[in-house]
C-alpha cells in the first residue's frame, strides 16, 4: 500500500520528465492500431460472407431435385430466420413462332434474401434495382432471352399453359451462377403463377431451393440442424462457395491491413523498450536511495509496476477509444463494402486493447523494470554502480514471447505468422549489422571533417551500441514513412491499374469452334477490346492415383463439390500474367501432346492433391489420364478467362468442345450485344459488370482502409523517433554543458549535435531506403500479387529526408541543451 | 553501550590489476550517542567503510553489528528493513527524490517504516532545520544549502540510532557548509543520535568526539 501511495504521489512529476508520455503514446498507438484494424478485419470477414451470400441470394440454401417438405422452413421460422423459396426448371418460352429453351425461376415473396435483382427497360440496358418480385401474370426475361425472342417490355410470351406479360428485362439476379454453370437464358416469374403453367408434373425435372438468411450465429446453428435433419437428396449450400473474385480481393486487403497494423505495433514496442530503458536509467538513483532509506527490492518493484500499470491502463483506454473511433471512421469510409448485420461494437476491441497493452508492456518494459529493482543501495555512494547484467533469456525472452503472441493472435495463420516473425527478425538483425558497420566506417573516416562534425561523429562511435539501436529504430521509422509516402502510392496505383477501365465486363461461352474466329472478328469490328480466347471442354474427374473418386473422402465441402461436378477444362501454350507457377514447371514444347495437367492452387488444396499425382477424367465418354506437372496461383479477380485445370496442348484438340472469351463492352450500347446474340445464337453471354464493380469497390475501399492503417504506422514511426531522441537527451545535455564550460560557443555545440543527428539520419535513411525497396517488392509480389516497379525517388527521399527529419527531431528534442546555461545543467547533474 | 561494532572487516574487489583490498581488517566499536569522524585522503577507503558499516555493501570477511543486529547475517531486504528503523543518511550530493516535495522527501523514511504520523513529524523536523516555509517546494526549486537541510531533516526525522554522513559539505560553499555542520551537530545533540561522519575536512572532524584515520584501507 505504501508503495502504491508513493507511486501515485511521484507519478505526476514523473509525467513531466517525458518518458512516461512516450510510453503512453507508444502503447496508445499500438493499441489503437490493433483494435481499429482488428475490428475492421473482423467486419471485413463478415463482409466477405455477406458478399458471397449475395451470390447465393441467401446465407444458406437447401436444394433438392425431389419434392421438399416444410420441415426446414418450420424450423427456420421458429428460429426467426428469413425464408424464401425458388423453383427452377427448364422449359421453352414462345413469342409467337420464335421459341427458346429457358431456365425458369419461380420465386417466392422476399426473394432474394441477399443481394438484389437488377432490371432494365431494354435488353442489356442501364440496370436499376428491382422493387419486389414480378406481379402475378408478369415475367422478367433476361437480356439474352429478350434478344433471342425479340421481345420488349409489354410483349406477351407463352410459357406452358399460360400467357404472361413482359413487364421488365432482367439484367442480373444474385444467384445466377458466377461459375457459368447455368448456360441457358433465364426468366423470373412469380411462384404463385407456376401451377397455372401446368409445367410441374410428377417426374418433371425441377430444382427446388429453400433460402435462409439471418444473423451469423443463428445461421451457423441452423446449418448444424439442417445437416442432422436433411434428407439424403437435399444439399446444403452456404457462403463458403462461389465468388472467388471478391473473396480473393478482400482476403488480400485483410492480410495487408493486418500486417500493416502489426508493423505499427512492433514499432511501438521498440519505442516502449526505449522509453522503458530511459525510465530505468533515470530511476537508478531513486531506487538506490529508496533502498538506502529502508525500502526492500519488492517495494521498489511495486512502485515501478504501479506506475507502469497506470500508464498501461491509461494508454489502453486512450488507444481503445482511438481504435474504436478509427474503426467507426473506417467503416464509414468503407460504406457499401460492409453491409448486412454487422455485430454491434461490444467489449471485444477493449479486450484487444488491454491485451495489446499488457503484451507490449510485459514484453518490452517489464524486463528492464525487474532489472531496475536490482540496483544496489551502494549506488548512493558510487554512481558508477548499476544493476547486475540480466540473463539474456530474461532480457529478451518476454519480448520474443510478446511479439510471437501478438503475431499469432493477429495473423491466425501459422505459416504467415512464422514467415512474418522470421522476416522481422532477419530484417532487424540485418539493419543492426549493417548499421554497426556503417557507424564503424563513419567513425573511421571522421579525420577529414571540421571540429563540429568530428565531435558529432565521434559521439556516434563512442556510443556505438546506443547508436546502432537508434539507427535501427530511426531506419524502421523512416522506412515506414517511405512506405507511406512513396511506395504506398506506387503500390496502390499498381493495384488499381490491375483492374483498368477496359477490364472485360462480358464473358462469352459456348462459342462453336468453327465460329470462334468470326466471333472475335465481330467483337473487334465493334471496337470491343477482347481478352484471350480459350478452348473449353467439359470433363468429370473419375480417379485420383487410381482410386475411384467416389471412394475418396474429401475434408472440405468445396473439395466434394469439385469432385462431383463437371469441370470446364482447357489447354494452352502460353500462360497469362495472371497465373503464376508456384510448383513444377509450365509446359515446354517437348511437353506438347503429353498427358500433363497444370492445376490451380485452390483446387490442389481442396482436393488434397500434390505434384505428380495422376488424375483420370471422363471427357465426352472417353477416359483420359494426366499427371499434375505444375501448380498455378490464379489471380481470379483479373477478370480474364481462367481455369482450375489446364492441359498440355496437343492432347484434347480432338475432343468435342467450344470456346470462351471475354471482352470489354460499353453497356450504354446494348445494341451490340443484341446483334451479337442474334448473329451467334448458341453463344451464352454473361454480363459481369456488377461483379466487376463489386471487386473495384472492394479494392477502392481497401485502398482507403490501407491508407488509414498506414497512418497508425506513420504515428508509430514518429513515436520511435521521439523515444530514440529522448533516450539520449540527458547525456547530450550534460556533454554540451561540459563543452560550453570548456569554451565552446553555442553554435559549435549546436553544430556538433546536429552533425551527429545528420550522420545518424543519413545512415538511417540509407538503410530505410533499402528496407522500403525490399518491403515494396515483397508487398507487391507476395501480398498484392502485382508487378512492382522500383522507384529511385525512395533513395533520394530516404537519405535527404531522413537526414533532415532526424536533424529536426534531434534539434527539437535537444534545443534546450544549448539554450540552457551550462551551470544549470551541471548543477542538476 | 555499543551501538555499532565492526570486527576484522575486510573488503576486496577485483580490478584489472588484480585483487585490490579497499578496507583491510578494520575493527571498531562505537557507543550510543558518540560522534566519530573518519578522515583520510581520497581513495583511502572511507566511503567503502561507511557503506559496510551502514549495510549498503557486504564485506569480503568480518562482521558488523548495528543496534544489536548482525548485518552480515541479513540479506539485502533484511538490511534495508534495519536501515528503515535504525539508520539515517546524509550524502554529499543530497540525494533527494526529484519528483517529491521537500515535505514528501522528509516523510519518505517515516512512510517506509510504516509511521502513521509521517506528515506531522516531517513538518515538525523541517521546522527544526528552518524550512517550514519551503515544504511544498521541489528539490530543483531549492538552493544547495536548502537541499542539504531537507536531507538533514530526512535523516533525523526517524530518530535513528545511527546517522551516517558522507562528506555532507562537499557540494557546498564554506559559509553554507559551516551552517550545515552546525545544524548537524545541533540536531545530533538534541536527539542524542550516534553520528558517523566521513570527511576530509579536519576542522569538521575536530568537532566530533573521536577521529579515526584511514590510510590505504587501514584504520589507524
Amino acid at each position: 500500500m505504501k508503495a502504491v501511495v508513493l507511486a501515485l504521489r511521484t507519478l505526476r512529476r514523473e509525467w513531466k520528465s517525458g518518458e512516461l508520455g512516450v510510453l503512453v503514446l507508444a502503447i496508445t498507438v499500438a493499441v489503437a492500431a490493433l483494435t481499429g484494424v482488428g475490428f475492421l478485419v473482423n467486419r471485413i470477414g463478415i463482409a466477405v460472407d455477406n458478399q458471397a451470400g449475395e451470390v447465393l441470394a441467401a446465407d444458406l440454401r437447401l436444394e433438392s431435385g425431389q419434392p421438399m417438405d416444410d420441415k426446414a422452413i418450420v424450423e427456420a421460422q421458429a428460429r426467426g430466420l428469413d425464408i424464401a423459396r425458388t423453383t427452377g426448371l427448364f422449359s421453352v418460352v414462345f413469342n409467337g413462332d420464335i421459341n427458346q429453351l429457358t431456365s425458369l425461376r419461380a420465386v417466392s415473396e422476399k426473394y432474394p434474401l441477399r443481394g438484389r435483382v437488377l432490371l432494365s427497360d431494354e435488353p442489356f440496358g442501364e440496370p436499376k434495382p428491382a422493387q419486389g418480385n414480378p406481379a402475378r401474370g408478369e415475367v422478367w426475361p433476361d437480356s439474352r432471352l429478350a434478344a433471342a425472342l425479340g421481345v420488349s417490355v409489354g410483349t406477351q410470351v407463352n410459357i406452358g399453359a399460360r400467357t404472361f406479360r413482359v413487364s421488365r428485362i432482367l439484367i442480373s439476379r444474385p444467384d445466377q451462377g458466377a461459375t457459368f454453370l447455368e448456360l441457358a437464358p433465364s426468366l423470373i416469374m412469380n411462384e404463385a403463377d407456376l401451377e397455372s403453367t401446368a409445367l410441374v408434373r410428377p417426374g418433371s425435372r425441377v430444382r427446388l431451393a429453400q433460402l435462409f438468411a439471418g444473423p451469423r450465429t443463428g445461421i451457423a446453428e441452423f446449418k448444424k440442424w439442417l445437416e442432422a435433419n436433411k434428407k439424403p437428396s437435399e444439399e446444403i449450400e452456404d457462403v463458403e462457395d462461389s465468388a472467388p473474385q471478391i473473396k480473393s480481393a478482400i482476403d488480400r486487403s485483410a492480410r495487408f491491413l493486418s500486417i500493416a497494423s502489426l508493423v505499427a505495433v512492433l514499432l511501438c514496442a521498440i519505442a516502449v523498450a526505449m522509453a522503458a530503458r530511459r525510465y530505468v536509467h533515470r530511476h537508478l538513483d531513486s531506487v538506490a536511495l529508496l533502498k538506502t532509506l529502508g525500502a526492500t527490492r519488492g517495494f521498489t518493484l511495486v512502485v515501478s509496476l504501479v506506475q507502469l500499470t497506470i500508464v498501461g491502463l491509461l494508454a489502453a483506454v486512450f488507444g481503445s477509444l482511438l481504435g474504436f473511433g478509427a474503426q467507426a471512421w473506417l467503416v464509414k469510409a468503407l460504406e457499401g463494402l460492409l453491409r448486412g448485420d454487422l455485430p454491434a461494437p461490444g467489449f471485444a476491441p477493449l479486450g484487444i486493447g488491454f491485451l495489446t497493452a499488457i503484451a507490449v508492456l510485459s514484453g518490452f518494459a517489464l524486463p528492464p523494470l525487474l532489472q531496475l529493482s536490482r540496483t544496489p543501495a551502494l549506488r548512493v555512494l558510487r554512481r558508477d554502480l548499476g544493476p547486475p547484467p540480466p540473463l539474456v533469456i530474461l532480457a529478451f525472452g518476454p519480448a520474443v514471447i510478446a511479439i510471437a503472441f501478438l503475431i499469432f493472435w493477429v495473423l491466425h495463420d501459422r505459416r504467415t505468422a512464422i514467415a512474418f516473425v522470421i522476416g522481422v527478425a532477419a530484417f532487424v538483425a540485418l539493419v543492426a549489422a549493417v548499421g554497426w558497420l556503417l557507424v564503424w566506417l563513419t567513425t573511421r573516416f571522421r579525420g577529414g571533417v571540421g571540429v563540429s562534425w568530428r565531435y558529432g561523429i565521434a559521439n556516434l562511435g563512442r556510443r556505438r551500441a546506443e547508436s546502432v539501436v537508434q539507427l535501427t529504430a530511426f531506419a524502421l521509422g523512416i522506412m515506414m514513412l517511405l512506405l507511406l509516402a512513396v511506395v504506398r502510392n506506387d503500390l496502390l496505383n499498381d493495384w488499381k491499374r490491375s483492374l483498368p477501365e477496359d477490364t472485360p465486363n462480358f464473358f462469352f461461352i459456348n462459342i462453336p469452334p468453327d465460329e470462334h474466329e468470326q466471333f472475335t472478328a465481330f467483337l473487334e469490328e465493334r471496337g470491343a477490346l477482347h481478352a484471350r480466347a480459350r478452348p473449353m471442354v467439359r470433363a468429370r474427374m473419375t480417379h485420383i492415383n487410381g482410386t475411384p473418386i467416389d471412394d475418396i473422402k474429401f475434408s472440405t465441402p468445396r473439395g466434394r463439390e469439385f469432385a462431383n461436378r463437371d469441370q470446364n477444362i482447357t489447354w494452352a501454350e502460353v500462360l497469362g500474367d495472371d497465373n503464376v507457377i508456384t510448383a513444377g514447371k509450365w509446359f515446354t514444347r517437348e511437353d506438347f501432346g503429353k498427358p500433363l495437367v497444370s492445376v490451380s492452387t485452390e483446387y490442389m488444396e481442396e482436393m488434397n492433391l500434390k505434384l505428380g499425382d495422376e488424375l483420370k477424367f471422363d471427357i465426352a465418354g472417353e477416359t483420359r489420364a494426366a499427371k499434375i506437372s505444375s501448380v498455378r496461383d490464379v489471380k481470379w479477380d483479373s477478370f480474364q478467362p481462367n481455369f482450375f485445370l489446364m492441359f498440355a496442348p496437343g492432347l484434347l484438340e480432338g475432343s468435342q468442345g467450344t470456346w470462351m472469351t471475354a471482352a470489354h463492352l460499353r453497356t450504354k450500347n446494348p445494341k451490340t450485344i443484341s446483334d451479337l446474340v442474334r448473329r451467334f445464337p448458341s453463344v451464352s453471354v454473361f454480363n459481369v459488370d456488377d461483379l466487376l464493380s463489386q471487386v473495384r469497390s472492394v479494392i477502392d475501399k481497401a485502398v482507403a482502409a490501407v491508407q488509414s492503417v498506414f497512418l497508425f504506422t506513420l504515428l508509430a514511426g514518429l513515436v520511435v523517433l521521439i523515444a530514440a531522441v529522448q533516450a539520449s537527451r540527458e547525456e547530450r545535455r550534460y556533454e554540451s554543458a561540459m563543452l560550453r564550460t570548456l569554451g565552446a560557443n553555442r553554435s559549435t555545440v549546436l553544430k556538433g549535435l546536429l552533425s551527429e543527428f545528420a550522420a545518424l539520419g543519413v545512415l538511417s535513411g540509407l538503410l530505410a531506403s533499402a528496407g522500403a525497396s525490399i518491403a515494396g517488392v515483397y508487398i507487391a509480389t507476395r501480398v498484392l500479387q502485382i508487378p512492382y516497379t522500383p522507384d529511385p525517388r525512395v533513395w533520394f527521399y530516404g537519405v535527404v529526408g531522413g537526414g533532415l527529419l532526424v536533424c529536426l527531431a534531434g534539434w527539437l528534442a535537444t534545443r534546450s541543451v544549448v539554450n540552457q546555461p551550462p551551470v544549470l545543467t551541471l548543477r542538476g547533474a | 553501550m555499543s551501538v555499532l561494532k565492526a570486527e576484522s572487516l575486510t573488503k576486496k574487489v577485483t580490478s584489472p590489476e588484480g585483487m585490490l583490498t579497499i578496507v583491510n581488517d578494520v575493527s571498531l566499536d562505537i557507543s550510543a550517542g558518540e560522534s566519530v569522524a573518519i578522515v583520510g585522503a581520497s581513495g583511502a577507503g572511507k566511503s567503502t567503510l561507511l557503506a559496510l558499516l551502514a549495510g549498503l555493501d557486504t564485506p569480503t570477511s568480518g562482521r558488523v553489528s548495528l543496534a544489536g543486529a548482525d548485518l552480515t547475517a541479513l540479506d539485502e531486504d533484511g538490511r534495508a528493513r534495519l536501515r528503515a528503523e535504525r539508520v539515517g543518511f546524509v550524502f554529499q550530493s543530497f540525494h533527494l527524490v526529484p519528483s517529491l516535495t521537500a515535505l514528501e522527501n522528509v516523510m519518505l523514511p517515516l512512510e517506509l517504516a510504516g509511521r502513521r504520523d509521517a506528515r506531522a513529524a516531517a513538518a515538525e523536523t523541517l521546522g527544526r532545520v528552518g524550512l517550514e516555509h519551503r515544504t511544498g517546494h521541489y528539490p530543483r526549486q531549492l538552493s544547495g544549502g536548502e537541499q542539504q537541510r531537507v536531507a538533514l531533516a530526512r535523516a533525523f526525522v526517524t530518530r535513528p540510532a545511527v546517522l551516517f554522513a558522507d562528506e555532507p559539505t562537499g557540494n557546498l560553499d564554506t559559509h553554507t557548509g559551516e551552517r550545515i555542520i552546525s545544524l548537524l551537530f545541533e540536531l545530533n545533540a538534541q536527539l542524542n543520535t550516534t553520528l558517523v561522519l566521513v570527511t576530509h575536512d579536519l576542522a569538521v572532524a575536530g568537532r566530533c568526539g573521536r577521529v579515526l584515520h584511514m590510510d590505504s584501507g587501514w584504520l589507524k
